[in-house]
């Protein structure tokens, strides 16, 4: 494979581009909501009315509306069909060649993304090709700029200069802490040692979360090259994906992808012609949320019990056995292809002073419009929650917003004004997390919130550090006595001392992060933990 | 007949599923750290992990069979149980939780007098709960036999369980 492979790839597939294009979106929500029988009625619909040298359907990636499926959307015209049902087919197809037999009635109700506020605040990088190519078509993938960035690196970078770039970008881990992605990959790279480890981390563990689902089901080629990018910056030759069990769409896609990337000689060895090799292995979780935590992660790709074990060492020095490894979250991966192509300059002038770039969040909960959003960092959560979610139905007000999943908390409604970025939401208490952000109304009592995730910990706790393993069932236990309304003032007092504590002595994230929804919520909504206090 | 070499991809029982098993762990070199993805592999085949395809694991992979246990009983993917011929998942993450899954869980609970977890007399039903299927947009979500519902009510989830049971799928 060399670059004029590439470029007749693209351009065959761009012949394709002065047809009609009906896509439907194939995975996520919308094939719950029978996605798949949409997308072949259209085509058959095509087939039949003998449309297609004019008219192409495919089946794509998520488009964001996710609560709406099966979302279909014309191109060029924009136009986006929401709840399509296979009826509707004909009558779509129909709308856009005046040759097909058009005995029908109006198509069902239809948005323009560039008038409607969901889709016009977002800016799109990771999402860049989510909803526009098959993911399950490589061809689709290269010829959206796919594995370009792959090619720039191999062919005119050094791994140094790859290292300097990502960190020039100011690019900042995505799985949840935030740390300088630069800074890690050139701790890697530094390491001496004849093997090391590439793992991207698709555990997505937070419930509440699934940008990294969607962005495997739509767009898989992305991660992988981000991968291959890294892997040549750092010098890996073996990189691993970490999957939970529980996406087995994201899977197929991932198995299929890293097939065809085999075939055309983008992953194996000598890669474009250089001396780079790379292979990449699936491996998938088995339900377990501490298999999130880097060195969990790392004992479970050993087939161990994912335990988590004290850092330092860090992976970067002492990873998946004993080499140094590489391990990045899936949403930083899917950054890295377009910031090589791009440059770090571009990518650094999006975003806020510390925080650069996007975030892809999914939007859930009590609000009208649930789906996937990626706005540049420095967005309100006015602008999240209000504008694109569109607030919450029937009339109702929203409380609270919760980020960050069981290690994030709670913010209440009166600061919706403050920019997502990692520094503010930390001020407030919660955290940016992997991107989970969960609309609560009036009608939730924060009590029961911080009980609901203390039970998550308790139950997750692997059981290795005795402040996480009993602590979070004391913490439990404190919090049912309260919503029964048997505590009393001093039992508030009791369960901050006993946050303090499990924060300040588990060993792993897990429970140092455990009573972050308890401290937020005592912080925010005082109120709520009052009301339930006993009059005696 | 005593397990050698020659015949160890054979199980005494004459089940060919251990057979797919066995090429599985061959695939992947007997390397012990491929227990996970061997587990994976054997509950799917056999649909729960008995203590017997557990100890044959463990001698095929030259693991103490504790450590096999360990594994097998640390991951909440692995069912060292039978489960009933039809389940139903509900999703009890943050975003489902949020929308009412509870609401969900107690109704289905009422119906079949069956507590989360748990499977019924007649082998037919297991009701299990989830932390989150990545289905968020579309919550409440369930999982009735391996397909997701979105945008559920206690009503329409009865119904679709009915529907499993009495028409097989
Ligand atoms: C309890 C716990 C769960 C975690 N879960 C995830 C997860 O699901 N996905 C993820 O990418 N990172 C998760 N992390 C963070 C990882 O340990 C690690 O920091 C991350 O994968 C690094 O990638 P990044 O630098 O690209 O963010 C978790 C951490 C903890 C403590
Ligand atoms: S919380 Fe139920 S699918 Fe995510």
């Amino acid at each position: 494979m060399d670059l004029k492979e590439l470029e007749a790839i693209a351009f065959r597939e761009h012949q394709q581009d002065d047809k009609i294009r009906i896509r439907c979106c194939i995975v996520g929500g919308c094939l719950s909501a029978n996605g798949l029988a949409v997308k072949e009625q259209l085509v058959k619909t095509v087939q039949e009315a003998d449309l297609g040298d004019e008219v192409a359907v495919s089946g794509v990636g998520c488009m964001g509306l996710c609560s709406k499926g099966p979302l279909v959307r014309l191109d060029p015209s924009g136009t986006l069909y929401d709840r399509v049902s296979s009826e509707d087919a004909p009558k779509i197809v129909a709308s856009v060649s005046p040759r097909a037999s058009s005995s029908q009635s109006l198509p069902p109700s239809q948005y323009q993304p560039d008038a409607h506020p969901f889709f016009t605040k977002q800016l799109r990088i990771v999402l860049e090709n989510s909803g526009k190519i098959d993911p399950e078509k490589i061809a689709e993938y290269i010829a959206a700029d796919g594995y370009r960035g792959l090619y720039k690196v191999l062919r005119e970078m050094n791994p140094e200069s790859v290292v300097e770039e990502i960190s020039q970008s100011g690019l900042r881990g995505r799985g949840g802490a935030g740390y300088p992605t630069g800074l890690k990959w050139a701790t890697v790279a530094k390491a001496q040692s004849d093997r090391k480890f590439i793992i991207c981390n698709a555990d997505e563990g937070d419930p509440g979360a699934f940008m990294d689902r969607s962005i495997l089901e739509s767009d898989p080629h992305r991660v992988l090259e981000g991968m291959m990018i890294a892997a040549y910056a750092v010098g890996a030759s073996q990189g691993y994906i970490y999957v939970r069990g529980e996406y087995p769409l994201a899977i197929n896609h991932l198995q299929t992808g890293i097939r065809q990337a085999k075939r055309l000689g983008l992953l194996g060895t000598g890669i474009f012609e250089s001396s780079f090799d790379f292979k990449i292995d699936i491996r998938v979780g088995a339900g377990a949320f501490v298999c999130g935590e880097e060195t969990a992660l790392m004992a479970s790709i050993e087939g161990k019990r994912g335990i988590p074990r004290p850092r330092p060492p860090y992976p970067a020095e002492s990873g998946l056995w004993g080499c140094p490894t590489l391990i990045n979250n899936v949403e930083t991966f899917a950054n890295i292809p377009t910031i090589i192509r791009r440059g770090a300059k571009w990518f650094s002038s999006i975003g806020t002073e510390n925080s650069k770039g996007t975030k892809v969040f999914s939007l859930a909960g009590r609000v009208c419009n649930t789906g996937l959003i990626e706005v540049p960092m420095g967005t309100t959560l006015q602008q999240i929650v209000g504008e694109m979610g569109d607030n919450v139905p029937d009339g109702g007000k929203a409380k609270a917003v919760q980020t960050g999943g069981p290690s994030g908390g709670c913010i209440p409604a009166a600061l919706f004004d403050t920019p997502v970025d990692y520094e503010s939401l930390k001020e407030l208490g919660s955290i940016m997390g992997s991107g989970g952000a969960i609309v609560m109304d009036e009608s939730t009592n924060m009590v029961e919130v911080a009980q609901f995730f203390m039970e998550f910990c308790m139950d997750e706790s692997c059981g290795k550090c005795i402040p996480c393993r009993a602590g979070t069932v004391q913490l439990y236990q404190l919090l049912t006595k309260i919503r029964e309304g048997k505590a009393v003032l001093k039992d508030l007092e009791k369960l901050k001392q006993l946050c303090n504590m499990v924060q300040e002595t588990s060993l792993c994230g897990l429970g140092q992060a455990a009573p972050n929804p308890v401290i937020s919520t005592l912080r925010h909504f005082q109120d709520d933990y009052m009301g339930l206090l006993s009059q005696e | 007949m005593p397990i050698t070499k020659e015949n160890s991809n054979i199980h005494p029982s004459g089940d060919k599923r251990f057979q797919m098993l066995s090429a599985t762990m061959k695939r992947h070199q007997y390397a012990p750290d491929a227990l996970i993805e061997v587990l994976h592999q054997a509950q799917e085949l056999f649909s729960y992990l008995e203590d017997d395809l557990l100890l044959y694991i463990a001698h095929s992979l030259k693991l103490p069979p504790s450590s096999v246990y360990g594994v097998a009983t640390f991951y909440n993917f692995f069912s060292l149980k039978p489960k009933g011929v039809h389940t139903c998942v509900v999703c009890m993450g943050t975003a489902c939780y949020v929308k009412g899954s509870t609401n969900l869980l107690t109704s289905l609970e009422q119906q079949y007098q069956l507590q989360a977890g748990k499977t019924t007399f007649d082998n037919q039903l297991s009701l299990l709960t989830a932390r989150c299927l990545g289905a968020c947009g579309i919550a409440p979500a369930v999982v009735v036999d391996g397909s997701i519902e979105g945008h559920q009510t206690a009503e329409s989830v009865i119904h679709r369980v009915e529907e499993s049971l009495h028409h097989g799928s």
